[in-house]
This record gives C-alpha cells, structure tokens and sequence, in this order.
C-alpha cells in the first residue's frame, strides 16, 4: 500500500494533482507515482518497493488525509 | 499537538545547527523553460551528491500557474495575454497565478530538505523569512501573514513562495518584486487574492541595483538555513 507521508507541521491533509502511472504499470521502487498539492507546495510521492499499480483508491482533486493510502502495489 | 510541534522546532534546531554546504548558480536573465531545465538537471544531481543550490535569476515577461490556479485569476484572454508580450506556463509548483519579470529577482533554492528538517511549512516559513531579512537590509520592514503565504509590506504584496518538493528536494522558489514592472499584476489577480503589489523600487521611490539585492540575498540565505557556501 502506498501512504501519504508526514509533510510537516500542521499540514493534516493534501490535494491528489497528477498521477504519473495508469492501473496496470510496472513500477519500480522509487519511482514517483503521484503528486500532491497543498497551498503552497507540491509534493511527489514515490513507490517504496517495486511491482503493478493495481488500484488507485483516490483520484485527482480528491483531498488524502496524512498517512491516508494512495495506491495499492503489488 | 503541542508536544509534537516541539519536538519538531528541536529537530529543526538542532539540524539548522550543522552547516550545510549550498553553491550559487546565477542565470541573469533567462526563459522560464530554460530555468526550469535547469531546476530539473540540479534537482537529480542533488538526489545523487546532496549538493544544496541557489539559483539566481530574472525571467522575461512570464505567467506562471500553479497547481491551483484556475483561468478565473486571468482578468483578460490568454490571447490579449499572449499579444502584450506575456507568456503562460502552467508549472508544477504549488500556489495560483503570479507574474515573473525583468527587474524581478527569483530565487530557486534547490534545497536537501533532509537537511533542514523535512518538514514544508517549516521551509515555507524559512523562505518568508530570508525575504523578511532581505527587505529589512535596504529598510523596508516586511512581514507574512498567518493564512497568507508570501511577505508583505503593510497590505502590499511583495514576494511571493510556491514551490516543488522531489524526494525531500525542493524546487522553484520565491520572487522579489525589486524593480519589477507592476502594471503586469493587473493581467491577473496574483496568487488567486484582490491584491496590489509593491516592489522595492516604488516603495523606496528610487531604482534599485539587483546585484545587491543578490548579494544581501545571499548572506540572509546564509543565515537563515545555516549555509556554508562552497
């Protein structure tokens, strides 16, 4: 499972704004899978180990809470 | 969670007490794209050397949005834009709409976050106040707003933040209006807010020369982040 991770103090949620991969991509670890937005700042989440983006479980525009998950990697 | 936020400003303390090697790179006037090329090139070679750099430049007349800005910030077509000279970009920093132009300085810290705390507001506030900083060395006392990202003078917007953050690598930056030509602000509503801008040049009614503008820049980038230039 791919989390969103601690961006700071005070920062309780972000803004999904690309995904970099489609469902069914080969992803390598360390790859950045997907960006994310908050007022000032954007912030690309990367794979922490390799496999198939096999189900986004939030779309662009929708707000993830921190430690809130992304993806699901296999 | 204030005991969290405290453990937080000692991390931050405590990392800002070790030096942290940066080198300058100043571009002079350049193309938003090509700038931005180069951001990308420092951005991986950081990745590998965790070399920190400062980039200095001033970009021709340019819109830049970022990833919240909507064509509802523009007060006039992209093609009324287009033909006063002013190009469009749509970027991948965070923020809305703002304007960068000759007479502008913009700094793009190519930071190591992990450096400086990993932690965005914290850097975000950093970078308010280098600006704060800077304005204060040629008398002008600045300010940020709490809700409001960027420095202000008065109600007066005079540097704006948004930036990019790679594997804990920062990109993009803040730009100063320093001599900045305003009327182009009127193009849009800078940063999605009612705002009037200010530079340095109309609030102390003089021109103001960039080179030391840079130079106070520097050594208040020094400070702030703790910064042993190589």
């Amino acid at each position: 499972m791919l989390k969103l991770p601690d961006l700071g103090e005070g920062i309780e949620h972000a803004t999904i704004s690309t995904w970099y991969f489609e469902v069914g991509d080969q992803i390598k670890e360390g790859d950045d899978v997907v960006e994310l937005a908050t007022d000032k700042a954007t912030f690309n989440v990367s794979a922490t180990h390799s496999g198939v983006l096999k189900q986004k479980l939030a779309q662009k525009g929708d707000d993830v809470k921190i430690g809130g998950f992304l993806a699901i990697i296999e | 969670m204030p005991q969290i936020n405290s453990l937080r400003e000692n991390k931050t303390e405590s990392l800002l007490q070790r030096e942290a090697s940066c080198r300058i790179c100043d571009l002079g006037l350049i193309e938003h794209a090509a700038a931005y090329q180069v951001q990308q090139n420092m951005l991986k070679e950081a990745l590998a050397t965790k070399i920190n750099t400062l980039i200095f430049c001033e970009h021709p007349p340019v819109l830049t949005l970022g990833r919240i800005a909507t064509e509802e910030h523009f007060l006039f077509s992209q093609k009324e834009i287009r033909e006063k000279g002013v190009q469009i970009v749509r970027i991948d920093r965070g923020g809305e709409v703002t304007f960068h132009g000759p007479g502008q300085l913009v700094i793009y810290p190519i930071f190591c976050l992990e450096d400086f705390g990993k932690d965005l507001k914290v850097y975000l506030k950093q970078l308010e106040q280098v600006a704060i900083d800077l304005l204060r060395c040629f008398d002008i006392l600045a300010h940020s707003i709490e809700g409001k990202r960027g420095v202000w003078v008065g109600n007066q917007k005079i540097a704006s933040i948004g930036i990019g953050v790679r594997k804990w690598i920062s990109f993009h930056g803040m730009a100063v209006n320093v001599n900045t030509d305003l009327n182009y602000f009127s193009l849009i509503k800078p940063c999605g807010l009612d705002v009037q801008m200010v530079s340095m040049e109309k609030f102390l009614n003089r021109r103001i020369v960039l080179k030391e503008v840079k130079a106070k820049a520097i050594q208040c980038f020094a400070k702030n982040f703790n910064l042993k230039f190589i």
